[in-house]
């Protein structure tokens, strides 16, 4: 026997109302953890960021198209070392149901600007520029619909349409890429902007975004203020910003997930703090007499203390780890239900720390009270004698 | 019985407050109870019995005077040395038993002894040995629900013995039990006292259960009145 079988002992004497302590840590963790998964995966694009990347776009929103002019005027901007454009397709396979991240662009440039993101090879790239009707499809994205290199795919959108009215382009698979970081996604495909261009009904000559590289970051504040001083009091103002700066606010259009994680896990903690360390203190008092006998039979009121503080922690640890083990299991299971929504949505190891660190803060917490209520316990008293 | 004297208390007052009042439970009390002795104290309710046993276990302080227990001034020792002394000094044995319900017999007999330095296999033998004197070797893994209040009395002397202590302090450790019970746990007392040479002192109301003393103290208005019982 040693301390810790002691803990446990005295953590299951009463297995029903350690059981429902447990479901309640365990539903918090839960909680944090899926939630956290989420704020993760949609942040996710900050962390692919560029420091030296800019995002141009108009500035009334990002939904509204630029000429595509702006390409060489914004090219030919001191401190501009590469642009490229693309435009949202809005694309879907089959089925509208079945959304699919499609994005045309202008094929030679926006391969070498985003060559940091995607692991093109030089075989792909050259079939890509050369076949107009030519689509770079995501290792992710392939595997979802089995597509394989040369297959011919019919791909919807939901916003264009051709000039013959039909909503769908078939496109050919030159290329199936992977990520060239680990915090990227491949749940994306590229088509030829041209390809594109001629073929839709309406909207010609006009792009949904630039994306340019500076010589080096120490100079976007110069190029940002030139470029929309360019474009200022005319049709098409543009907003330009640093691409980090333009996911964090694209993230911000579904809401501020930081905000709803820290609020509902806010909540959940300080609900729990209130029942299991009110179960705890309730818990403690029922084992007055017998914290005494510790006491009285040489257990120092400091282990007793540790004991207390033992019991709280293995609880918060044992039903935040089982928390944990769901979140993980459901993101595992929604992972590919939601990776065109939610791409990247997995348990990180940054998240599973952060959870072990308010396992341990939720344990002494609420811990703390019971354990120097036992601490402070004086024998005689509680024993009731004197 | 050696003449050196285990327990020595010399001028020791103790006192509660009620209210505004100032009630005095012993002024200026002096005690000697040589080592190897089995020592009853009887009394009156609020005589201060349990006071004494208290006192003598260090799990109080008089307010004024010197307790001296095994070679030990208690009165001044901090609570972390108190604790360390009890649980090389002393064994209790309560009125209600006081076992872990979640520990089987073993291992309640097995605390005190997570606070030596002995391994795993010592405690076990130690265990072993202590069931075997209150004859409960049988009963080892065996839950306190599971057993007599007896047998529950006799665990409890297990425990209070297996680190082999100095004193024993009783606190009216018949007095949930039925006489066939009560009188089995005194005999075995007085065992540990004749045969192991424990030192006893037992607070008692039960003139039967006293007479298993060598002697008995019998604690009235803060004095004592002695008679010797037993040989």
């Amino acid at each position: 026997m040693n301390d810790f079988l002691l803990i446990r002992k005295n953590l299951f004497r009463k297995k029903l109302r350690a059981i429902l302590m447990i479901v309640s840590i365990l539903i918090a963790f839960a909680i944090f953890g899926v939630l956290a998964a989420f704020e993760r995966a949609f942040n996710a694009g900050e962390d692919v960021s560029e420091a030296d990347r800019l995002v141009v776009v108009n500035k009334i929103n990002f939904t509204q198209p630029l000429p595509i002019a702006y390409f060489n005027r914004i090219a030919a901007v001191e401190g501009v070392r590469q642009v490229t454009f693309a435009n949202w397709f809005g694309g879907y396979y089959q089925d509208p149901k079945n959304f699919v991240i499609v994005m045309a662009v202008e094929p030679e440039t926006y391969l070498k600007i985003s060559s940091t993101d995607f692991a093109f090879t030089p075989e792909m790239s050259q079939a890509f520029v050369r076949n107009r009707t030519g689509a770079l499809v995501g290792r992710a994205l392939a595997e979802r619909w089995g597509w394989k290199l040369g297959d011919r795919v019919p791909i919807s959108s939901s916003i264009f349409s051709q000039k013959n009215g039909s909503h769908t382009w078939d496109v050919t698979v030159v290329g199936i890429f992977d990520k060239a970081k680990p915090q990227g996604d491949t749940n994306l495909m590229f088509i030829q902007y041209p390809y594109f261009d001629e073929t839709r009904s309406f909207g010609k000559d006009t792009i949904g975004w630039l994306l340019l590289k500076t010589e080096s970051p120490a100079v976007n504040d110069r190029v940002i203020k030139t470029i929309d001083a360019m474009f200022a009091n005319s049709s098409w103002e543009t907003a330009t910003d640093t691409e980090k700066a333009f996911n964090k606010a694209f993230v911000a259009q579904l809401g501020n997930v930081a905000l709803i994680v820290t609020l509902v896990v806010g909540a959940a903690f300080v609900t729990i703090l209130m029942i299991v360390g009110n179960t705890m203190v309730m818990a403690v008092r029922e084992r007055t007499r017998e914290i005494a006998v510790l006491k009285t039979l040489g257990f120092s009121g400091g282990r007793v203390l540790r004991m207390v503080l033992g019991e709280t922690l293995l609880l918060a640890v044992i039903g935040g780890t089982l928390g944990l083990a769901l979140a993980t299991l459901f993101t595992f299971a929604m992972r590919n239900t939601l990776a065109m929504f939610v791409p990247g949505l997995q348990m990180s190891p940054g998240i599973v720390l952060t959870a072990f660190g308010f396992m341990i803060l939720l344990g002494l917490a609420t811990g703390l009270v019971p354990a120097l209520n036992a601490f402070r316990l004086r024998i005689a008293e509680a024993m009731g004698r004197g | 019985m050696s003449d050196m004297p285990l327990v020595r208390l010399a001028g020791v007052s103790k006192g509660f407050v009620k209210g505004r009042d100032a009630i005095a439970i012993f002024e200026r009390l002096d005690l000697a109870i040589p080592e190897g002795d089995f020592v009853a104290v009887m009394g009156p309710s609020g005589s201060g019995k349990s006071t004494l046993l208290n006192l003598l276990g260090g799990i109080d302080r008089p307010d004024a005077g010197e307790v001296h227990v095994a070679g030990s001034r208690i009165d001044t020792l901090s609570e972390g040395q108190l604790s360390q002394w009890r649980a090389a000094n002393i064994g209790f044995v309560f009125q209600f038993y006081n076992l872990m319900p979640m520990l089987s017999a073993a291992q309640n007999v097995e605390l005190p002894l997570l606070l030596t330095r002995l391994g795993k296999a010592e405690r076990r033998r130690h265990v072993e040995t202590a069931l075997a004197i209150v004859n409960l070797a049988d009963r080892a893994k065996h839950y306190p629900r599971e057993m007599s209040g007896g047998q529950q009395q006799r665990v409890a002397i297990a425990r209070a013995i297996v680190s082999d202590p100095k004193l024993l302090l009783c606190d009216e450790p018949t007095g949930d039990l039925d006489r066939t019970s009560a009188d089995e746990i005194l005999g075995m007392l007085k065992v540990l006292n004749r045969d192991l040479g424990k030192t006893i002192v037992m607070v008692t109301h039960d003139p039967a259960a006293a007479r298993f003393a060598r002697r008995t103290l019998h604690l009235d208005k803060g004095h004592f009145e002695e008679k010797e019982l037993a040989a």
